[in-house]
């Protein structure tokens, strides 16, 4: 087994559910719980291939993706932050309309190539023996979800923005009382999660298979809703949770085409016993490290 | 009393409409259940366009209800039982997973004929119909040892059922006829339509060296991978024609369409009776498509031979010496498999490598 082109793959399998993932957190870290991410990602893969292909740009296509998957958003966050509607609801409901709004928007789509998505060698560092090869020749948008991590670590952080996100999420109604816009906070944060749920779903679409199919993330979106509860909403425990599930993935299907002789439904059982154990961990020690005001709807008047 | 006529004026309407509604029943409803979504390129979609074309033939003299996207298990029997209380007289479930849900549910409706694809169990009311994909996988395993240079060919599987196992040996063997060295390396999916999960496999086997992929699932995606690394796959179950001349340089393309008007008629007829069909490439159950890209002349020469001399009966793709994974006999010189080992094949041929998931 070659670790260079193992790393490598790993990489790509991971960046969609980390893109999606990471802007899940922001979400959650404003106190929304949205359950939609599924739905948000489908969307994001079909506009992100029909854009890509109409115009021949997979930028055009990336961007339209993130563009549309958080207009897809901002109507989650129209019902659940103005109209007070239940966010669990709500949430599922996205993943419904998402869904099969994909699939009739894709119908023209089956069967049509994706423009290529150069590689972006990085100049001197892919040069660099084993390791160029392995961290430093991917396409921009899996260096774009690493940068994103980074972002939003130091976002919520160090800046003062941040502080004001993560008391909305906390405390809504301290943070309300403080003078600070709950509703437009949550706002701009559900639609930072639509948009790199988006940017997840076209990479998807785009580059990882490159083709669309209906019903083409099949599940990813639940899976980096899981990652992060599994991060204890820390931004470079998404990185870690999003990069062992697809390590997993992508070890177990290496694994079986070595030829070797582990059982495989272990080792597809794996990251979801460990999300378990971490659970278990998180809630014996008694700090979960949830936003206070999470999925609890709000109201100035109340 | 104009109140009660009314009544009777509605009650009378009505009556009309419900002998209405009794008419249209009286044209026979066939229904058919889908794994996967009708355009996802290759399994589903070729039953569903089998099926339009039956519709096609018979006009109005049927009426046809689709399910599509129905999970195997629990889930089948729900829209199974569904489907025969809205009136279906004869139901194609079209996978092996639904084998087990459409007994059930044939055991509840007496009256409803089913038609079950690539399983085993029939009941009076239960069919049986499945292709010979084996004799295709053959031909397409011939290729692929012929085609690859670093002498390993990769197969994604999606469930260890006997259907697929065939097809496994069948492709190695072959491969191994082409290419004396070749090695096969298997990745089980447990899926049988999940785009992601097998462009990932066909990128894991990829890395792990093979070079020729042939796929058991039902999208387009591994051709799409294969497409970008410059290797060479196959159309599974639909020619797959948009990936032509590479990387798909053949294809086993599945004909239902004759089936399905053979058995519509039989209901229209009233002869309709239970069977347990099994039909090949000289049946036309079984297609290959054309073939592309650069496959040397002599190499497909051999092929189209042995595609004639299969439909002919002249060749059967199972035929000894072949001896087990473990070493023990099979089939001795010159011996054929018959179909029941074959419908129940549980075991790789000798050369295989991996074990078979439970």
């Amino acid at each position: 087994m070659d670790p260079v082109l193992l790393v490598a793959s790993i990489m790509v399998s991971a960046t969609p559910i980390l893109l999606a993932a990471i802007g899940e957190l922001v979400t959650e870290k404003s106190g929304v719980l949205n359950l939609g991410v599924e739905g948000m990602m489908i969307t994001g893969a079909v506009m992100g291939f029909a854009i890509a292909v109409s115009t021949g740009s997979p930028l055009l296509g990336f961007l339209g993706a993130a563009v549309a998957s958080a207009v897809l958003s901002l109507s989650f966050g129209l019902l659940t932050q103005y109209l007070l509607s239940n966010q669990v609801a709500t949430g599922l409901g996205l993943t419904l309309v998402g869904l099969g709004l994909s699939a009739l928007i894709g119908s023209n789509y089956e069967g049509q190539r994706a423009p290529n998505l150069p590689k972006l060698d990085i100049p001197v560092l892919s040069d660099i023996p084993v390791l160029g090869r392995m961290l430093f020749s991917h396409d921009f948008v899996v260096y774009l979800s690493l940068a994103l991590v980074v972002a939003v670590w130091a976002f919520l952080k160090y800046t003062r923005a941040g502080l004001i996100l993560r008391a909305v999420g906390e405390d809504h109604e301290s943070a309300h009382a403080l003078g600070y816009k709950v509703v437009r906070v949550r706002m701009a944060a559900i639609a930072f999660g639509g948009a790199c749920a988006g940017l997840g779903g076209a990479y998807v679409s785009l580059v990882r298979v490159p083709q669309w199919t209906e019903g083409m993330t099949a599940g990813a979106g639940w899976i980096a809703l899981a990652i992060v509860v599994f991060s204890s909403w820390r931004p470079l425990g998404v990185l870690v949770g999003a990069y062992l599930f697809g390590g997993v993935t992508v070890i177990q299907l290496n694994l079986q085409a070595a030829g070797t002789t582990v059982p495989v439904e272990l080792l597809s059982m794996s990251p979801y016993l460990i999300t378990i154990l971490v659970l278990v961990v998180i809630s014996a020690r008694g700090a979960h490290g949830a936003p206070g005001s999470l999925g609890r709807p709000f109201h100035a008047s109340s | 009393m104009i109140k009660r006529r009314t009544l009777l004026a509605a009650s009378a309407a009505l009556g009309l409409v419900m002998g209405g509604t009794a008419f249209a029943q009286d044209v026979p409803k066939i229904g058919f259940v889908y794994v996967g979504p009708v355009n996802d390129g290759g399994w589903s979609q070729h039953h569903h366009e089998s099926a339009m074309q039956m519709k096609e033939h018979f006009g109005d003299a049927i009426e046809v209800i689709e399910q599509e996207s129905v999970p195997e298990g629990a889930d089948a029997e729900r829209v199974l039982t569904q489907m025969a209380l809205s009136g279906a007289d004869l139901i194609f479930t079209t996978s092996f997973g639904y084998m087990d849900p459409t007994i059930n549910v044939a055991e509840k409706f007496p009256d409803v004929k089913f038609e079950h694809a690539t399983g085993y169990k029939t009941a009076d009311n239960v069919s049986a119909y499945s292709a010979r994909f084996y004799e295709g996988r053959a031909i397409t395993g011939y290729l692929a040892g012929a085609m690859s240079e670093t002498n390993k060919i990769g197969y994604i599987g999606s469930f260890p059922i006997p259907e697929v196992i065939r097809g496994i040996n069948s492709s190695y063997l072959h491969a191994k006829q082409a290419n004396p060295d070749v090695e096969i390396a298997v990745v089980w999916l447990n899926t049988w339509f999940d785009p992601a999960k097998e462009a990932d496999a066909t990128q894991a086997l990829l890395d792990q060296g093979a070079d020729v992929v042939l796929a058991h699932t039902d999208s387009t995606a591994p051709l799409a991978v294969l497409e970008k690394a410059g290797a060479y796959g196959f159309g599974q179950a639909a020619d797959m024609a948009e990936y032509k001349p590479t990387p798909r340089i053949s294809s086993i393309i599945d004909d239902w369409a004759p089936y399905y008007i053979e058995r519509v008629q039989a209901v229209l007829d009233g002869t309709w009776e239970s069977h347990n069909t099994w039909q090949g490439i000289g049946d036309g159950m079984v297609g290959i498509g054309e073939f592309t890209g650069p496959i040397p002349e002599d190499v497909l020469a051999h092929v189209t031979q042995m595609k004639d001399d299969i439909a002919s009966g002249a060749y059967h793709p199972f035929t000894g010496p072949i001896n087990k994974q473990d070493g023990s006999a099979w089939l001795a010189e010159g011996e054929v498999a018959d179909d029941g080992t074959l419908a129940g094949m549980n075991f790789y041929v000798e050369g295989v490598s991996g074990s078979i998931p439970n």
